[in-house]
């Protein structure tokens, strides 16, 4: 028998995707709409040995195929001719669920309805006669609980056993179509007639609802109306969401995530890098293979996967957040303030994102509603100071500014914050000004969260960052090992003979006016590309400071004499300002790339930040001279 | 201090919190067609939510589900009080 196709389609909150997580499992595939940066997701599994083949399209209100989501729904379904199209109806919201059902009938697409989470509208009062509504509609009903096996097993008999083609629409639903096609061919302005066409809409799921639904058992207030008096009304909710943000930033950067990423840094680069250079050196490999495999690959390659644990247990935590629901409180509460800087409250959550890691902040962007939220939101979280770009400020502030480090260490954040929203505003008024940005968010019930769907969706976003980040680094890892070890005439062992060298002397004539333009410093700005930390790493080898300490203290002793040579406080102040702001780290390029789908916006970041960069620390060394500083 | 666009007639931003409305009609915004989509039309009747810390945006109940959205947005959206149960 060929494979059963079952397509998956439902407002967003009904349960679509844990259902789908029940049913596939971990035999699922993670690939991209063509075009868009919508995930598509695609599962297999055998059931009364029927090869079944699942599709979870995007969670959409309504197919007006306003946005991609909604043109990628209503064109599978259209094109594709799935054998069985499920309708994940959140049972105790089925009003306005309802109405994507409408639609997709009146294109005369044969639904089955899944009433899921029946349960939870039980406990509310609600009594649903799925019998009566199936008859009323003309189409298959059938009831699940969402994450139950029960309801898991049931489906797929349901899947199985159910001919499509043995279902039609009601003559209900046939009047109603052509209510619809006459409002449609009518006299008007197309927006008014589509206006005219919800209503009819909403005055059917009126009638269905009053024949099928009783509610007359409904309790006034729910659960969730009691809980968001604490957690998204009242004045105490910004203190509790500070507090929660606040929990996840320890758990990822401090109680596991950065355990975990020192223990696995330890392990590639201190004891595999040990182990496999013992290795070449037994085996006598050639040198510049040694060093290659040694210095470059492990090196490159190990300060990616240093990062995995982070990012893994970031996603982690945002994942447990938005299962429970809470999220939508977080961008609910702090829209406000997020409005005033040209963004919106759903943007939050990826921009604390951003003072860990800016890699995760640009995939987190994926939550946010429009293309224009989304793009601005992945262009200004480079600005903001990852937790690769403290080291470099905490070592340059301990330097120059030893009475006042922690202030000036300070102050950078603040350079990155105000950027990130002054760019956010230009953004807004320029590139993407003609784009909507718009506010409108279900809040849905308090849920406690599906584990197996977080594990997925945590694995999913990592593994994504493995995978595409991974090849880019490695290249670029090759590539600046080459730079530093190679010149014209071959391997040389003095990287000031390097070709690194020789661009970053090239590279260094731009900051003649910022009071910076060592070709150390050139080359470290380079290299400061691939990796921000990268830019102490570099300066310590260029100015042969030897291996630079871990203790920031030591380390800027180690410095104090090297750097103070080629910086002043001033100029030293504009490099810091040029590192806070200039490009994304490749890793967070890769990740541009991947996210918009476009090798345009990432050159764009790249550009843009550099000239914002440039820009910044010429005012500050220029300012600071005309003041008298020096 | 509820404007009045007729008798008992209000927009959505100036109902307080725990009031029940009636929706009158919407008025043309970029945000006209989806708040119908979410079930926003002519005669269904919502109850007003508490607000936001700041006071916006504001949280409604509609059809079974709560929905935020902006006042600025709830402007545009003109409701007539119904009496409270």
């Amino acid at each position: 028998m060929s494979t059963l196709s079952v397509a998956l389609t439902g407002n967003p909150n009904t349960g679509k995707s844990t259902i789908f997580n029940e049913l596939t499992g971990i035999r699922q595939k993670i690939g991209n709409w063509p075009g868009v940066t919508v995930d598509k997701r695609m599962g297999y599994i055998k059931h009364d040995d029927r090869a079944i083949s699942i599709v979870d399209l995007p969670g959409t209100y309504s197919v007006n195929a306003r946005s991609p989501e909604e043109k990628i729904v209503i064109d599978y379904l259209l094109n594709e001719h799935p054998d069985i199209v499920v309708d994940v109806i959140d049972a105790s919201n089925i009003e306005r669920n309802l109405f994507l059902t409408l639609q997709l009938l009146e294109h005369h697409i044969p639904v089955l309805l899944d009433l899921n989470m029946i349960d939870e509208a039980t406990k509310r009062g609600m009594k649903i006669s799925s019998k009566k509504l199936s008859d009323l509609i003309g189409m298959p009903v059938v009831e699940t609980i969402g994450r139950s096996a029960k309801s898991t097993k049931k489906l797929l008999s349901v899947f199985t056993s159910t001919v499509m083609a043995n279902y039609k629409n009601s003559d209900l639903i046939e009047s109603h179509i052509e209510a619809v096609a006459a409002v449609r061919a009518g006299e008007g302005k197309d927006d008014d007639k589509e206006e005219k066409v919800i209503a009819l809409r909403y005055a059917l799921i009126d009638k269905l609802i009053s024949e099928t639904v009783d509610t007359s058992n409904m309790a006034s207030t729910s659960t969730t109306e009691k809980i968001d008096h604490f957690l998204a009304n009242g004045f105490i909710a910004l203190p509790i969401l500070l507090l929660l943000l606040y929990a996840v930033f320890e758990v990822t950067f401090t109680w596991i995530g950065q355990p975990l990423a020192d223990a696995l840094d330890f392990i590639i680069n201190t004891w595999f890098s040990g182990v496999v250079d013992d290795a070449l050196t037994t085996l006598g490999v050639a040198d510049w293979l040694h060093s290659l495999v040694v210095d470059g690959v492990i090196a490159g390659v190990g300060s990616v996967l240093t990062f995995v644990p982070l990012i893994f247990t970031l996603f982690f935590c945002l994942s447990v957040l938005d299962g429970t629901g809470y999220m939508a409180r977080v961008a609910f509460v702090m829209d406000p303030i997020m409005r005033r800087a040209g963004l919106t409250g759903k943007g939050i959550m990826p921009l604390i994102m951003g003072f860990g890691c800016g890699v995760p902040a640009i995939m987190g962007a994926r939550a946010l509603d429009s293309e224009k939220d989304r793009m601005v939101s992945i262009l200004v979280t480079p600005f903001l100071t990852c937790g690769a770009k403290l080291p470099v400020m905490a070592l340059f502030a301990a330097v120059f500014f030893p009475d006042n480090a922690s202030n000036v260490v300070f102050c950078m954040y603040i350079v990155g914050i105000v950027m990130a929203i002054i760019m956010a505003k230009v953004l807004n008024v320029t590139t993407f000004r003609d784009k909507q940005s718009t506010f409108l968010l279900e809040l849905p019930p308090y849920r406690i969260p599906d584990i197996k769907t977080v594990l997925l969706e945590t694995w999913d976003k990592g593994k994504g960052y493995l995978i595409k980040a991974g090849t880019i680094i490695f290249a670029m890892s090759v590539l600046i090992w080459f730079l530093s070890n190679y010149n014209f005439s071959g391997p040389t062992d003095e990287m000031t003979e390097s070709f690194l060298a020789v661009l970053g002397a090239g590279v260094s004539h731009l900051f003649a006016w910022q009071g910076f333009a060592s070709w150390q410093a050139g080359a470290a700005a380079i290299t400061g590309v691939v990796a921000k930390e990268a830019v102490i790493s570099t300066m310590g080898i260029l100015y042969n400071v030897g291996d630079v300490a871990d203790d920031t203290v030591d380390a800027a002793n180690q410095m104090m004499t090297a750097l103070g040579g080629s910086f002043t406080a001033l100029s030293a102040l504009a490099f810091m300002v040029f590192t806070q702001l200039y490009s994304p780290c490749v890793t967070a390029l890769g990740t541009i790339k991947k996210e918009t789908g476009k090798w345009k916006w990432m050159f764009f970041a790249f550009a843009y930040t550099c000239v914002v960069a440039w820009i910044v620390s010429l005012l500050v060394y220029q300012i600071g001279r005309l003041l008298g500083f020096n | 201090m509820a404007v009045v666009v007729g008798q008992n007639k209000m927009t959505l931003n100036h109902v307080r919190a725990g009031s029940s409305v009636k929706v009158e009609y919407l008025e043309a915004s970029p945000l006209k067609e989806r708040l119908m989509s979410m079930g926003v039309v002519s005669g269904t009747v919502i109850k007003v939510l508490s607000s936001a810390p700041l006071g916006d945006p504001m949280e409604i109940n509609v059809r079974s589900y709560n929905l935020a959205m902006r006042r600025k947005d709830a402007e545009k959206i003109v409701v007539s009080l119904l009496p409270t149960a």
